[in-house]
C-alpha cells in the first residue's frame, strides 16, 4: 500500500481496503467501525477455531458420538445379537466382518465405544471435580492443612495404577460405572496437582485480598474467586483426562479386570480378539483404529482449548 | 488522643498498634506503638516513605495481615474491639462498615467477572437484595464515579478498561454498602499522573456520598494537600508529626516532615531548589538507640541518639511532634535546614 500524504486521500483508501489504520485524527462521517467488539465467548471461540488440528479432532469425536449413539440404534444388528455368517470379512453387510460366533463387530464396536466414552467421562468428571476441590483448598489454606492434604495426594500418586485399577476393577466387577469411580479415585489426585498449582499462585492476587477486605469468607473465596480463575487449567486438564482414561479403561478391559462380557468395550473387543490377530484381522484392527481415533481427537481439542483458553495470547484481529 | 471532640464521633480508633513480623533474622518492627482516631465524615491522611509502616498499620486495622505477624493494641470500631476478632465476626464489618480501596487497579479486580457482576456481589454480600435491584444500584454507582455510559461498562471485563476507569470501579465497589470508614491505600499509585486528579475526585465523591471517615494512605504530599482535614507524618514504623493539615505543611515540627515538604516540586515558588534528604530510612529489623532519624537529620544533637522523643504539642494542643529540636524549626524554610548537608552528601558521593 503505497502512502498517501494528504489526509482526505487517506481516508478514502482506507474505506476502500479496510484493516489500514488511517493517519488522520478525524474518522469520515458514517463509518462503520472496522474492528467490532467481541465478547470473551467470541474470542475463545474464534482462538480454538484457529487450531486446525483440534477443530479435526472435534469433529471426528462428534462424528465418532453420533456413530456410537445414533448410528448403533439405527443399525440392521443389534449388539450381541448372532447372525448366521460366521467368520466373515468385511463387506457391505458386515463392515467390520464378523467373528466365529456370528455376532456382527460393527455392532460391538459402536457399543465397545458408547461403553468406553461414558467410563472415560465419569472418570473425568470425577476426578476433576474431587481434584479440583482437594487442591484448592490445599493451595488455598498452605501450611499444615496443605501438607496433610498433599502427602495424601502423593500416597495416591505412588500407588501402581494398572495393578491398584485391577485388584478394584475385578473385585467391582464389571459394571461400567464402578470401573469409572475405581479409575477416578486413583486420577483425581493429578488434577489436584494442578488445581493447587494454579491456586498457589492465584491466592497471592490483590483481588483475592480485595475479596477478603470485601467481607468474603474462605469458602466463598475459593469457589467464587480462585476455582473460576484456574478453570482454563482445569478444563484442558479435564479433556486431556477423557483421552487417558479410554486408554486405562481399555488397558483394564484387555486385561480382563474392566469391563466383563456380556457387556463389551473397545479394550475387551481387542483382548478378545487378538488370537484372531493372523486369520481375522478385521476383529482387531477396527476397535483398535477406534480407540485411536478417540484418543488422538481429543488430545488435539485439549491442544485447541489450551491454546484459546490461555489469555496471555494477543488478542488477535486478524 | 484527639480530646476535645466526644468519643462517639470517633468512628475508628487505633491504640498503640505494634506489628512485627518474625524472620530469620529477629523481629521486623513494621508498626510500633501507632496510635490515632478518625472522625465522621473526616479525611486522615497518613504520609511517609516507603516502608514507613502506612499500609501495614491498615492492614492490621482490616486484619488481612499474614498469620505470622504479630500485632499488638487495639482497633475500635465504634467501640467494637477488632483486633484478635475471629473471621467470621470480620467478615460482617469488611466491606460493610470498613472498606479498602487498594493500590493497584490492574490485579485488584477478578479478571474473570464482570464489573457489573463484580460490584452488584459487594452489594449482595452484605444486604439480600435481588440481583436485579443490586445491578441497577451498581449502575448508579459507577455513574457518581464518572463511568460514562455505566450502563453498558456494566458488562464489561477488567481488562477492556484502562487503569484509572479500573480504579474507579474498585472505589465504586468500596462505597456501594455505605461504608463508615473507607481506607484508601495508594489509590493513584499506579496509575497515570494525568488521572490521578480525576481519581481523587471520585474519591471525594464516594467519601462526600457515603459521608465516611477516609483514610488516605500515600507518599505523594501532593495528595494528601488537596484533600485531608489532618495529617499523620510516620517514619520508621512510628509517628513523627500529627496535625491539622495546616499545621503540618506551613508550620512543621519534625525536620523530616520539613524534608518531605521541601522535596515537592512547587509551582507557586518557581527558582527554589528541591531538597532531598540525605541516606536512607533505617533497617526496622536494628533500630539504633534514639530518634530513628536522627542518622540523617541536619539538626541532630548528642540528645536525639540518646532518648527516643515521644509526641509532644507543638503549636496547639492537637499539633504533636516527635523531635527533640521542634524549636529550632520555627520559622525555618526547608532550604535553610537542609541544603547545606544534602550538598555536603553529594560532595562526598563523588569523592567515593
Amino acid at each position: 500500500m503505497p502512502e498517501t500524504p494528504s489526509g482526505a486521500s487517506t481516508a478514502t483508501t482506507t474505506a476502500a481496503a479496510p484493516g489500514v489504520p488511517t493517519s488522520t485524527g478525524v474518522p469520515p462521517p458514517e463509518r462503520k467501525p472496522t474492528v467490532v467488539e467481541r465478547s470473551q465467548f467470541q474470542l475463545v471461540l474464534r482462538r480454538f477455531r484457529q487450531h486446525r488440528l483440534a477443530v479435526a479432532g472435534l469433529v471426528v469425536l462428534i462424528l465418532l458420538v453420533l456413530l456410537a449413539y445414533v448410528g448403533s440404534a439405527v443399525w440392521k444388528y443389534k449388539f450381541g445379537a448372532f447372525t448366521p455368517d460366521e467368520s466373515a470379512p468385511p463387506s457391505f453387510e458386515h463392515p467390520f466382518g464378523t467373528d466365529s460366533t456370528g455376532k456382527d463387530q460393527f455392532a460391538q464396536v459402536l457399543r465397545g465405544t458408547q461403553i468406553s466414552l461414558q467410563i472415560a467421562v465419569l472418570v473425568a468428571f470425577f476426578s476433576t471435580l474431587v481434584g479440583t476441590v482437594w487442591g484448592a483448598v490445599a493451595g488455598y489454606f498452605g501450611g499444615l492443612t496443605d501438607t496433610i492434604m498433599m502427602r495424601v495426594t502423593d500416597l495416591v500418586l505412588t500407588l501402581p495404577l494398572i495393578a491398584v485399577a485391577a485388584l478394584l476393577g475385578h473385585s467391582v466387577g464389571g459394571t461400567w460405572w464402578l470401573i469409572s469411580l475405581v479409575i477416578a479415585g486413583l486420577y483425581w489426585a493429578y488434577v489436584s496437582r494442578v488445581a493447587r498449582g494454579v491456586v498457589l499462585s492465584l491466592r497471592e492476587k490483590e483481588f483475592v485480598e480485595a475479596a477478603r477486605a470485601l467481607g468474603a469468607s474462605d469458602a466463598r473465596i475459593i469457589a467464587r474467586h480462585l476455582v473460576p480463575n484456574a478453570l482454563d487449567a482445569i478444563i484442558v486438564n479435564a479433556t486431556v483426562l477423557v483421552a487417558v482414561a479410554i486408554l486405562l479403561e481399555t488397558a483394564l478391559s484387555y486385561l480382563g479386570f474392566g469391563v466383563t462380557v456380556p457387556d463389551t468395550s473397545l479394550g475387551l473387543l481387542v483382548s478378545e480378539s487378538q488370537t484372531a490377530l493372523t486369520t481375522r484381522p478385521w476383529l482387531f484392527y477396527f476397535p483398535g483404529l477406534f480407540i485411536i481415533l478417540i484418543a488422538l481427537s481429543i488430545n488435539f481439542i485439549g491442544d485447541g482449548l489450551r491454546d484459546a483458553l490461555d489469555p496471555r495470547q494477543p488478542r488477535a484481529r486478524q | 488522643m484527639t480530646g476535645n471532640s466526644p468519643a462517639s464521633e470517633v468512628v475508628l480508633e487505633v491504640a498503640d498498634l505494634t506489628v512485627g513480623f518474625p524472620s530469620d533474622d529477629g523481629l521486623v518492627q513494621a508498626v510500633r506503638g501507632v496510635s490515632y482516631g478518625v472522625r465522621r465524615g473526616e479525611v486522615l491522611g497518613i504520609v511517609g516513605e516507603s516502608g514507613a509502616g502506612k499500609s501495614v498499620t491498615s492492614l492490621a486495622v482490616m486484619g488481612l495481615l499474614p498469620r505470622s505477624a504479630q500485632v499488638s493494641g487495639s482497633v475500635r470500631f465504634r467501640g467494637r474491639q477488632l483486633l484478635g476478632a475471629a473471621d467470621a465476626e470480620l467478615n460482617t464489618v469488611r466491606g460493610r462498615n470498613i472498606s479498602m480501596i487498594f493500590q493497584d487497579p490492574m490485579t485488584s479486580l477478578n479478571p474473570v467477572y464482570s464489573i457489573g457482576f463484580q460490584v452488584a456481589e459487594a452489594i449482595r454480600a452484605h444486604h439480600s437484595v435481588s440481583k436485579a435491584a443490586a445491578r441497577n444500584r451498581a449502575a448508579e454507582l459507577l455513574e457518581l464515579v464518572h463511568i460514562p455510559n455505566p450502563r453498558q461498562r456494566l458488562d464489561s471485563y477488567p481488562h477492556e478498561l484502562s487503569g484509572g476507569m479500573r480504579q474507579r470501579v474498585v472505589i465504586a465497589i468500596a462505597m456501594a454498602n455505605d461504608p463508615d470508614v473507607i481506607i484508601a491505600d495508594e489509590p493513584t499509585t499506579a496509575l497515570d499522573v494525568t488521572v490521578q486528579a480525576q481519581i481523587m475526585e471520585s474519591l471525594q465523591t464516594a467519601q462526600q456520598e457515603t459521608g465516611a471517615a477516609m483514610v488516605l494512605i500515600t507518599h505523594d504530599l501532593g495528595v494528601i494537600a488537596g484533600q485531608a482535614d489532618r495529617v499523620l507524618v510516620m517514619y520508621a514504623g512510628k509517628l513523627v508529626e500529627v496535625g491539622t493539615a495546616e499545621d503540618v505543611f506551613y508550620t512543621p515540627r519534625m525536620p523530616y516532615t520539613v524534608g518531605l515538604l521541601g522535596s515537592v516540586p512547587r509551582l507557586d515558588r518557581p527558582g527554589t531548589r528541591l531538597i532531598s534528604i540525605p541516606g536512607a530510612p533505617p533497617s526496622v529489623l536494628h533500630l539504633p538507640a534514639g530518634c530513628p532519624f536522627a542518622p540523617r537529620c541536619p539538626l541532630v544533637v548528642a540528645r536525639c541518639t540518646e532518648k527516643e522523643p515521644v509526641l509532644e504539642p507543638t503549636t496547639g494542643p492537637e499539633h504533636l511532634a516527635a523531635c527533640h529540636r521542634s524549636a529550632a524549626l520555627v520559622g525555618a524554610a526547608p532550604g535553610d535546614v537542609f541544603d547545606a548537608s544534602a550538598s555536603a552528601v553529594v560532595e562526598s558521593g563523588r569523592d567515593a
